[in-house]
């Protein structure tokens, strides 16, 4: 089966900073795959290099057996939630109803199986009843719920997902979770950046070590693998004995650091 | 005076009935532009664009070509400098937007102060003489505002969505980039035909006021549109009563209307009206409603 994505040799950024060097990997069709790595590690450049967004400055990039963007109609991706201007006068509804845009094309108006599509993706992710609500109005969950079912909406082969369960509800991220595990058993794929490695070891396939460049890939039990996330996170990390392994992520420190400040403590792990 | 009277007389007159045609044209076309340019945050392109289009106004004038043509170059190209600056630029976009739009009405001032003799035309356009509209004049305003409507119709979805989430348009195949370019040429074209209107220096409040103040009141967009249409209209009407009966400037009135609206809806509107915010927290600590 050729791969739903593949990477050869990646490198990109923006401007003149560099966000990510000389990645390969190939996503296998049906793949449950989390990003992690620390905050500026280039999660969200790999996310939106395979959504097309962003141009590598060298390498190739495959998707669904073409050039990023060409299948873009397959792919649905979800920004981070601070991408978006939630004050925004769109109800629920409208936001679910903008997945099945690029499908029905300029001038047209959505009809009966766009309907019915948007009001099963509401309800898969629990939102049935806030149709006619704005979005700003609902709860960061809520509103997880909503992009979700926008991706749901649109059909596509692809799910890119940046960040889906950070901020959100233990209830919601449970879920989530459901709702994505349920499409890559059907042979969707998707990759989802996360901060929560709980999550990511626990309800993920696969796991993608990523800081400033792809440090592993491999099944997401690897997750609990101390030598690779203190190659990942420089150390930020501690795993416990006992209790199967507790994590605990130095986190704190990323939120406020550039990317560059991440490892200051610590020696430099990429050597 | 009978009501009735009061109501019909002004419209007895040629220039007011063309008047009239043209700020409900105007109207409907800048509220619906002017959606667009509230949810984005374009209202300071806006002043800019609609500055930027006086030095092509003073250009075509001294050379004697049609004033509309030498504003729509104007205008349109300034906007789209602007889009270009705004992907490409290394300042800060609003930096970049200040200095573009003080320079090139800078340069219209001073083409301006070179020409000798009758200026009565160009001062109508800075500050919008719309009861002094020809019928051809009117005619174009008809055309292009009918263009820009028919184009936002057939866009208007994929212009919501690439507005209000660009990365995921983006993703999903839509050419963002093209509609930003889109939206920005039919703002300079939007705010060329409102110029003869209320003038360079008030068509920001006609593109502005009504769509924010629909934004006070309504949460679904396209009723949003709709609303500050509706709105635009019934200030534009008001506006040339103001003006007949006051014998006061027509443009500088239907603006003022529009700003009224916009008040009212800012006291008691129900999404962030003043009053009704202040009632609701007083009746949430009222004693019957604490359980």
């Amino acid at each position: 089966m050729p791969p739903a994505v593949s990477l050869d040799h990646v490198t990109a950024g923006y401007g003149p900073r560099i966000a990510l060097s000389d990645v390969t990997m190939t996503v296998r069709p049906g793949s449950l795959l989390a990003v992690i790595g620390p905050n500026g590690a280039g999660k969200s450049t790999l996310l939106k290099l395979i959504a097309g967004l962003l141009r590598p400055e060298t390498g190739t990039i495959s998707v669904l057996g073409a050039a990023p963007g060409v299948e873009a109609r397959s792919v649905a991706y979800l920004p981070q939630a601070e991408a978006v201007d939630w004050e925004f006068p769109v109800t629920v509804g409208e936001v679910a109803m903008m997945g099945r845009y690029a499908r029905l094309g300029f001038g047209r108006r959505p009809g009966a199986i766009d309907r019915e599509r948007v009001a099963a993706a509401l309800e898969t992710v629990g939102m049935a009843g806030a149709t006619d609500r704005q979005i700003g109005a609902l709860s960061g969950g809520q509103r997880r719920r909503v992009f979700l079912a926008r991706a749901i909406a649109a059909e596509p082969e692809l799910y890119l997902l940046d960040e889906p369960v950070t901020g959100v509800d233990a209830t919601t991220q449970e879920d989530l979770m459901d709702v994505l595990e349920a499409e890559a058993r059907s042979g969707k794929t998707v990759i989802a950046s996360t901060h929560d490695l709980i999550c990511a070891a626990q309800r993920f396939h696969q796991a993608a070590f990523v800081n400033g460049r792809v440090i592993a890939t491999g099944p997401s039990a690897m997750v609990l693998d101390q030598k690779l996330l203190s190659d990942t996170y420089g150390g930020h990390v501690l795993v416990l004995p006992g209790d199967g392994g507790r994590l605990i992520l130095d986190d704190a420190h990323h939120h406020d650091q550039e990317a560059g400040g991440e490892r200051h403590y610590h020696e430099d792990t990429r050597g | 005076m009978n009501p009735l009277a009061f109501f019909l007389d002004p419209f007895s007159y040629g220039f007011m009935q063309r008047g009239l045609v043209a700020t409900l044209l105007i109207g409907v076309v800048c509220a619906v532009m002017g959606t667009f340019v509230v949810l984005k945050g374009l209202a300071f392109i806006g002043d800019a664009v609609s500055h930027a289009a006086f030095p092509g106004l003073v250009i075509a004038y001294i050379l004697g070509l049609p004033l509309y043509l030498g504003g729509a170059v104007a205008a349109v190209g300034t906007a789209l400098a602007i889009g270009l600056v705004s992907r490409r630029g290394r300042l800060r976009f609003d930096t970049s937007v200040g200095v573009l739009f003080a320079g090139t009405f800078a340069f219209g001032v001073l083409l301006f102060s070179t020409i000798n003799g009758y200026v009565g035309d160009l001062l109508g356009y800075l500050l919008g003489n719309v009861l002094g509209i020809s019928i051809g004049d009117l005619v174009q305003v008809a055309v292009l505002g009918a263009i820009v409507l028919a184009i936002v119709l057939v866009t208007r979805k994929e212009l919501l969505y690439a507005t209000f989430d660009p990365l995921g348009a983006a993703a999903s195949g839509l050419p963002v980039a093209a509609l930003e370019y889109l939206l920005l040429g039919l703002l300079g074209v939007t705010i060329v035909v409102s110029i003869q209107a209320v003038g360079v220096i008030l068509v920001v409040a006609m593109l502005v006021t009504p769509a924010a103040t629909a934004q006070l009141l309504l949460v679904r967009f396209e009723r949003l549109m709709l609303l500050a249409s509706v709105l635009a209209m019934v200030a534009a009407l008001i506006g040339l009563y103001v003006s007949f009966y006051l014998n006061v400037a027509s443009g500088a009135s239907i603006v003022l209307v529009e700003t009224l609206f916009f008040g009212i809806a800012l006291l008691f509107g129900p999404r962030s009206g003043l009053l009704s915010s202040r009632l609701a927290r007083q009746s949430r600590v009222a004693p019957s409603d604490s359980a």
